[in-house]
Formats: structure tokens, sequence, C-alpha cells
């Protein structure tokens, strides 16, 4: 791990992996028999990985869901699918590089793929528009997601966004509408749809590619209405806030699942996606396969149902019996939460 | 106290306070031309300057009580609250934040629905309390307006929802979120089965509700020189650092650009939604007056 692309916290495992390379260098260098010392390094490096990512705070769990070194989701199509051909254009008004798309196969069977895509180093960032996408790239995706349903093809989404654009030409040509356009379309797609976060879930930017019969989230990822500091800046009016945003909104896997608003964590391996991508590729490429099985079975129908059913089940309130009886009831998806907890 | 108040003896100064009382909210200034209002003409007016025609704030209720026939209104989802399910604490605390909101409001949250009838055509109409913590979106919000629209798909009537919201409600986390794929979702079935939805962007309409059911009417209508957006204007003037174009993201901008169908005067909603729907329901025009 190169030390000036790494956190805060993961400095410790930094230091301790140069030390290790440094040994293994002398070793092979000067031919000294120190393997010993090397496997008490590993093994006391590992060990600390494992302990610091034990205990990960929200903040933290933020900052590796965009780590300068997290896979982004061409990353992830070179390991997971085979044959993939990008598809470009919204046919109206230009190519959204910040979401890319295209026909892939999944195990040899054909699928469309739609992900946001950050870039790299600066220029690519730039090129990428930071993840950020205009109307234009929603509307590729809708299009792509039309095409899908056309050919009887599942959509596998991955979801890695700071949120749309807010740039005024995204606003002329219209970032609401396109937006609330895939939430309604998506709602109805006869075509199993999974998504997969990988890094940040960014608000509506998120959403409108992630209405899906299925959500899985990768271990590290996040998934929020609105960025810790975002949040920080409104609510608390510092962005110094940010952690105790990060810590209120509860954008974590493991919370969204309990919230029910997740169906699945995808894990990763010790350290971040970013210290294993080939085993983490893996892993998403396991919860897809199995995911999309399950969705097989249901006729188009029934799927369509279940995830009408799904979203409207979105919501916890509290609903106050008839004028009769004084005793309030909670309504059911209230329950089913406390239950869970 | 001036030069010459002091100059009169103490006996036979009277207090100035005292002089010239009016009683408090009789008058009200246009915000925009300064114009000095008498309160109860502008409440006539549905809060319109009579001099300028600007649209000041409308309150929910009495959005819904001027659009709507006065008579046979039921209210829908009016039992459900919010919960704190999270126990969300930023420099308040979200439960008190909606008991502060519940008590200034009146209301218990952000969005009201009534059945109703509007000249004599039967219809379900919402509306966003922007009083109400900014008019945000969370779940009681999102129920609210799937109970509205499926009360009118199982009636086979209009649907109409004026918003004003600053978008997703933050301390109800990502459940606000997808209450933006929930109202969004509901709407198919209203579109598929022939039941016509109406969105009336007031100002503001931005962030979760713009990008959801805002947008996403039959016919897009606005109040004139509304805020409605995405992103706020803040946020965009930071990301791009250049000074926003004049009249950027207000409604005739967003005519201008075919985001939205028309710009209606508040005065003029009733009889232009009116005639809107009996063509859409393929009804006899609706009388003008009444």
């Amino acid at each position: 791990m190169n030390p000036n692309n790494c956190l805060d916290f993961e400095k410790p495992i930094a230091e301790l992996e140069a030390m290790l390379k440094e040994l293994q260098h002398l070793s092979t260098e000067q031919d000294l028999n120190i393997s010993d010392e090397i496997a008490r390094l590993e093994a006391k490096s590992k060990a600390l990985t494992e302990s610091i990512f034990a205990t990960l705070t929200p903040w933290q769990i933020s900052q590796i869901a965009r780590h300068p070194l997290r896979p982004y989701t061409l990353d992830y199509l070179e390991r997971i699918f085979t044959d993939f051909q990008e598809l470009h254009g919204d046919r109206t008004f230009a190519d959204d590089h910040a979401i890319v798309g295209g026909l892939a196969r999944l195990n040899g069977r054909p699928v469309l793929i739609i992900g946001h895509q950050k870039g790299r180093d600066t220029k690519e960032k730039i090129y990428r528009n930071f993840g950020m996408p205009r109307p234009e790239g929603y509307r590729k995706a809708l299009r792509l997601m039309k095409l899908a349903e056309r050919f009887r093809l599942p959509v596998l989404t991955f979801i890695d966004t700071p949120g749309a654009y807010p740039g005024i030409g995204a606003e002329e040509r219209g970032q609401s509408e396109a937006i609330a356009r895939n939430l309604f379309e998506m709602s109805r797609l006869r075509t199993p749809v999974i998504g997969v976060v990988i890094g940040e879930g960014g608000s509506g930017g998120a959403l409108a590619v992630g209405v899906c019969d299925r959500v899985l989230m990768l271990q590290y990822g996040t998934y929020s209405v609105i960025s810790p500091e975002g949040c920080a800046a409104i609510l608390w009016k510092s962005a110094d806030k940010a952690p105790d945003a990060a810590e209120a909104m509860g954008l974590t896997a493991d919370r969204l699942l309990k919230l029910n608003l997740i169906d699945g964590i995808i894990p990763e391996p010790p350290g971040g996606a970013h210290r294993d991508i080939v085993l983490t590729a893996e892993n998403v490429r396991i919860a897809l396969r199995e995911n999309l099985q399950s969705l097989d079975v249901l006729p188009v129908d029934a799927l369509l149902e279940q995830r009408y059913q799904r979203l409207m089940a979105y919501g916890v309130f509290k609903e106050a019996a008839p004028v009769t009886s004084l005793q309030s009831t909670w309504q059911s998806s209230v329950a089913a939460l406390l239950r869970k907890d | 106290m001036s030069w010459y108040e002091k100059l009169v003896p103490s006996r036979i100064r009277t207090d100035g306070r005292n002089k010239h009382q009016i009683p408090e909210g009789l008058w009200s200034k246009c915000e925009k031309c300064d114009a000095v209002l008498y309160r109860v003409e502008l409440e006539r007016n549905l809060q319109v300057c009579p001099k300028c025609s600007h649209h000041m704030p409308l309150g929910a209720r009495q959005r819904l009580r001027s659009f709507l026939d006065p008579e046979g209104l039921t209210e829908i989802g009016e039992d459900i609250e919010p919960a704190d399910f999270l126990k969300f604490k930023d420099s308040k605390k979200y439960k008190d934040r909606l008991t502060q909101a519940q008590k200034s409001s009146e209301e218990k949250d952000a969005l009201i629905a009534l059945r109703g009838s509007l000249k004599g055509m039967p219809v379900v109409a919402a509306a966003f309390e922007f009083e109400f913590m900014g008019g945000s979106m969370g779940s009681v919000v999102g129920e609210r307006f799937v109970r509205a629209a499926q009360t009118a798909l199982h009636e086979h009537i209009p649907f109409i929802c004026f918003c004003a919201s600053g978008g997703a409600r933050m301390q109800e986390a990502l459940v606000s979120l997808m209450q933006m794929a929930k109202t969004s979702a509901v709407l198919t079935r209203l579109a598929e089965n022939g039941v016509p939805y109406l969105s009336v962007l007031t100002h503001p309409t931005t962030g979760g509700v713009s990008a959801s059911l805002a947008m996403l009417g039959d016919v897009n209508i606005a109040e004139p020189k509304a805020l409605i957006g995405f992103a706020g204007p803040r946020v965009i003037e930071q990301t791009v650092r250049e000074k926003l174009p004049d009249g950027f993201q207000r409604s005739e901008f967003l005519l201008e650009h075919g985001a939205i169908d028309m710009i209606v005067d508040r005065r003029e909603l009733r009889d232009r939604l009116a005639n809107l729907l009996a063509m859409l329901t393929g009804r006899d025009a609706p009388l003008p007056f009444e």
C-alpha cells in the first residue's frame, strides 16, 4: 500500500507493510535467512488489519467507501464478466462518462450492466466528472434498461457516486426529471434488476439506478440520503461535524440491513476491497449469480408485484388506531424492525 | 426621548406607545414591492400581492380549502404520525424538532391529503406544508402521498399534488430517500390505469421531491417565479464557482427549457385545472365561475 494513498487509520498497517517489504527485499538480495522474522511480521500485519477493521466507525467506513484505491465499476466488470461491450449515449444529447453501460456475460449468461464510473487520476477524474452523472447519464441508463427489457436480459447496476451533478447545464436539461423518470420506469421494468453498492451510494444520484428487486452492498460501502459533509453543513452548520453526521445517519451496510433497506452484504477482505480486488470481485460474482437465480424462478408479473410491494413498504411511522380505541398501534414495518433489533 | 418631549412637563406628557395602537397582524407588507396590504384582502387574494402579483407562501390547508369545493371533504392518512426510529440527533433531537414543528404548524407532518371535489368533479388533492420542517419528505409524507394516490386509483378520480419542499428529510436518512422511489412507483399505477395526475410546483420545490413525484405529472404546472430544481442554487454556485444567471431555476426558466407545461397564476389554478381535468376525463367544460 502506497503511504501517500492511505487513510489515517490505515497508516500503522502501511508502515508495517513497508517494513515487511524492506525485509523481503533484504532477504532476497543479501540471501539472509530471516523468514521467521518475515512470517512474524506478516502475522502481525494481518492481526493489526483485522483489529483496526473490526472497530471501524461509520465515518471511517465512509472514507473507505471513497478510498482513492477503491475498485470502481470497470475494475469489477473485467473480473466478473466476459464479452463486455460498452454501449454509449442517450440518443438525445450526449454520452455521459460518469455512467457506463453495456452488454456482457455473467457465467455465460447475457446480462445488461449499468454503473457509475469514477476516475483514478486527475485527468480521468475530470473525464468521469468524479462519478457525478448529468441528466444524459440517467437517460442513457434508462435507454439501456429498456433495451434489456425488450430482450429479456437481467439488469445489474453498480452504484458508486457522490450524487447527481449539481451544475447549470444539468439543471437546464432537467436533472430532476431524469432521476424521477428512472425511479418511475425502474419500478415497473419487466426484467429482474439487481443493484450493488460498491462504494458511495450518494442520494438521488444513486437511487436513479437503484430501484431494484435486490439491493446488495459491499461490506464497506455506504448508502445515504446526503453525504455526511452535506448533512453536517445543513444540520450542524459545520462540515467538520461530518463524523457525527455519518454516525447519526446510519449509512453503513449493517445498519441498513437491520432497517430492511438492503437485502444482503457482500464481504470484503480484511483491509477493504482495494487490498484484494480479485477476491472482492469473486464475492460480488457469487452474490450476483445467487440472487439472479432466486429471481429467475419468479414469473415476471410476480416479480413486478413483489418489487412494487417492497417499494410500498418503505417507511417507518406510527399509526393511531381509529378514534374508538385509545391505544395507538404501530405499523407492521415498525414492529418488524423492532423484532429484528 | 426627544428634546421636545423632555421640555414637556411630565403631567401633560402622553405615552407615545399607546397613541397609535394598531391591532397586530391587520396589515402586512409585500416582500417584493413593499406595498402595505390589508391582511384580510391578502388572504382573500390567496396570498398573492394585488399590486405586483408576487406569490407569497400559502399554507397547505388554506391552499386545499381554496382549491377544492367547500363541501364533502375527508382527510386521507390523518392518523399517520412520524416516528424517530433512528433516534436521530444533530444539534437538536429529531423528536424535539418534530414536536416543535407540530406545535407551530398545527399539523402532524408535512403533507395534507384530502378527498373532495373540484367544481363538482370528485378529486383527491394533496399539498405540502412548507412550515413543517421545510416541507421535507419522510415516511409520513411518502405514506400519505401513496394513500392519496391509491384513493384516486380505486375511485378512478384525478389526483393533484401541490409541492413545496426542500427535499428529503435528513433525519430519516435512507428511509427518506426511499420515499422518492415509493411515491414514483405508485404513480405508475395511476398512469397505467388512466387516472390523471397533475403536479403543481410552488415555491420552492427542490431536492428529492423535485426528483420524484413533482416532475412526474401528466401535466406539470408551476406558479410564477417559483424556485424549482434538483440542487439548490447555493450548492451549484459552490460547485461551478460562477455566478448563476438571472432567473436560474425559476418557473419561467423551466418553461423555457421544456421541464414544465405551463405557468399559472395561483388565482386561476382552480379554473385552469378543472378545465384540464375535464378534458382529460372526457367531461363537459366546467363553468368558469360558480
